[in-house]
């Protein structure tokens, strides 16, 4: 188990210096860099051109591109993410609490989309072809249709103005319930779907007909008997679907003005602030890097099936 | 008797396609969702004609009209027509499908094809680099190639093509090691037939029924990502008609007009769950697993 874990670790590193090479590649690509940007028609052009060239020797935008490479890996060797153009303080001020938002936000949104996805999906593997299933998995179609930021402003307009059961602007612990319900509700259709398939899948094998003969009822056949064999399954799609929350959360949170890094992401391309989008890029992939592998440990240590060897 | 076996009536073949779409013709979400498709087709080639207003003339004096007799679907913030402006935005929606899916489908079967068939060096060095996009979030893509371009639709679209290109290229090389395993292709190679034969005239042709299967699903998942972007401001811009751009300027008055943002996110909800069933369909017909 440890060996396989180190050696999982140590994959890693290929890959994020990999990401670090793409997301840095970004830059020689980029037409304007931030220092343009930033003095773009706010200046005479004079001034403007001292500032510019004043900013691109502050932060290295002069050097050639593999330099400002290296010097950027050995930054992010001390822990130092670069520091925003735009906003003039160092990234990782600004990405510390919004990161700690965003895992909020997503946590939140997980828990709701296992909670009503296990539970749809369960329930229509349960009743197989009968309404339930039959309505289960056309709200499932329907959630998968949907556009985030259309449920968003839907969701608004019926708790906010409509049942006015929320405040239009909710401040504090409220703030947290209608973009989490917005994302949970959009991830819970493809987890139901993983959920009710390899539900049916597990109550075809034969121990659950064994387990009927000696006569479980029911619902310990489901809850007790199939239930932790589907879930290995389920928990895989759950890994791969914390990259599909990162996403989703960049248009909530652009709806419902939650301060994570995914309206971050959207104000620092805007921006064109590169150590901005760089860092939230990086530090995303690498979340979504470990949480994959923390599903795969796990995965492998709920079903003894599954050998350790990569 | 042998003579007797060679009098037995011959059945004339049915070709595949033909039997492929009488399954389809019977099956209700296919025909459903060809059904919304042929109606989105349709709309955008006739959109001058069928749209009752011009989609970008401005009137101060009708803004904010509820939906009417004069304005079928209301008017947005600055008096257009939100039916004209629906009608055209499927021109946007479906281009935006095509060319998403065109350049992930293409580029992804390609290098499937290469690291499916090819050597084992290409295979390992192609797969890497899949495994490297891979880690990366498919929004986390989209947001790279977005922040090196500048949002624009053109944009938009290259980055939620180029981000499906690692999943294309997954799938048509797992099929490709699969097919090259069945006893059919290593009988075409024992009857002496070349690599390049056996690669486009017996393997590619089994790969397709999985490919469009996934370009099924993986098409309104691209134009839901497309259209997100164009609603955070990093795709289309406005004043164009497309649906997720719409929303850029309606969304403030969702309070007092809620039809400015009811149209539009209802045209693409619709659309996309055409499509899906469409897609439900194919896979029915075309994947004999399910």
């Amino acid at each position: 188990m440890g060996r396989y874990v180190l050696k999982r670790l140590l994959l890693l590193v290929p890959v994020v210096i990999g990401i670090m090479l793409i997301t840095f590649l970004m830059k020689a690509l980029i037409p304007t860099d931030a220092a343009t940007a930033i003095y773009q028609g706010q200046l005479s052009e004079q001034d403007a051109a001292q500032a510019i060239a004043a900013l691109r020797a502050k932060y290295h935008l002069d050097l050639p591109w593999y330099e400002q490479f290296l010097l950027y890996v050995g930054d992010l060797a001390h822990g130092d993410l670069g520091e925003s153009i735009r906003l003039r303080k160092p990234v990782i001020d600004e990405i510390g609490y919004r990161y700690v938002n965003t895992i909020l936000l997503t946590g939140a949104a997980l828990a709701i989309a296992l909670v009503v996805g296990l539970a749809t999906g369960i329930l229509a593997a349960a009743r197989r072809n009968t309404w339930l299933d039959v309505t289960a998995t056309t709200i499932g179609l329907f959630g998968i249709s949907m556009p985030a930021f259309f449920f968003g402003l839907l969701l608004i307009l019926l708790c906010s103005v409509w049942l006015r059961i929320l405040p239009v602007v909710p401040h504090g612990p409220l703030a947290i319930v209608l973009p989490a319900v917005a994302l949970g509700l959009i991830e819970a259709a493809p987890l139901s779907r993983v959920a009710r398939s390899s539900m049916i899948d597990v109550l075809r094998r034969d121990y659950i007909q064994a387990a009927r003969a000696r006569g479980a009822s029911e619902i310990a056949l489901i809850l007790c008997h199939a239930l932790p064999n589907a879930l290995i399954v389920v928990l895989t799609v759950v890994g791969l679907q914390i990259g599909n929350l990162l996403g989703g959360a960049f248009i909530v949170e652009t709806i419902f003005s939650w301060h994570g890094i995914g309206e971050l992401a959207v104000n620092a391309i805007q921006w064109r602030d590169f150590a901005l989008t760089q860092a939230i890029i990086l530090i995303s992939a690498v979340t979504y890097l470990v949480i994959n592998l923390v599903a795969d440990i796990l995965y492998a240590w709920l079903d003894p099936r599954v050998e350790l060897v990569s | 008797m042998s003579e007797a076996l060679l009098e037995e009536p011959v059945f004339e073949a049915v070709p595949r396609w033909r039997q492929l779409l009488g399954r389809l013709l019977r099956n209700r979400s296919a025909v459903a969702g060809s059904t919304v498709l042929l109606i989105l087709v349709l709309l955008a080639a006739f959109a001058p004609l069928i749209a009752p207003y011009d989609p970008f003339k401005i009137n101060p004096a009708q803004r904010l009209m509820p939906p009417g007799a004069l304005h079928w679907l209301g008017t947005d913030e600055v008096g257009r027509d939100l039916l004209s402006r629906i009608i055209h935005g499927t021109r946007y929606f479906l281009l935006i499908c095509a060319v998403t899916a065109s350049i992930s489908a293409s580029i992804g079967t390609v290098l499937g094809l290469i690291a499916g068939a090819g050597s084992s060096l290409t295979d390992g060095i192609i797969m890497r680099m899949i495994d490297i996009l891979l880690a990366f979030p498919y929004i986390l893509m989209v947001l790279v190639v977005v922040a090196i371009l500048g949002p624009s639709l053109w944009t938009g679209m290259a980055a939620v093509g180029i981000a499906g290109i690692p999943g294309y290229a997954r799938l048509v090389r797992s099929a490709v090691l699969t097919i090259k395993a069945e006893d059919y292709v290593v009988s075409v190679r024992a009857l002496g037939a070349s690599e390049a034969e056996i690669l486009f005239r017996t393997v590619l042709p089994n790969v397709l029924s999985p490919l469009i299967v996934y370009l099924s699903f993986a098409t309104p998942l691209a134009a839901l990502l497309a259209s997100a972007l164009s609603f955070a401001g990093l795709g289309t811009q406005p004043p164009a008609p497309e649906w997720g751009a719409m929303l850029v300027n309606s969304r403030t008055y969702l309070f007092s007009a809620w039809w400015a943002v009811a149209a539009p996110g209802t045209a693409l909800f619709i659309s996309i769950f055409g499509m899906n069933i469409l897609g439900n369909g194919l896979r029915d017909v075309l994947d004999p697993r399910s």
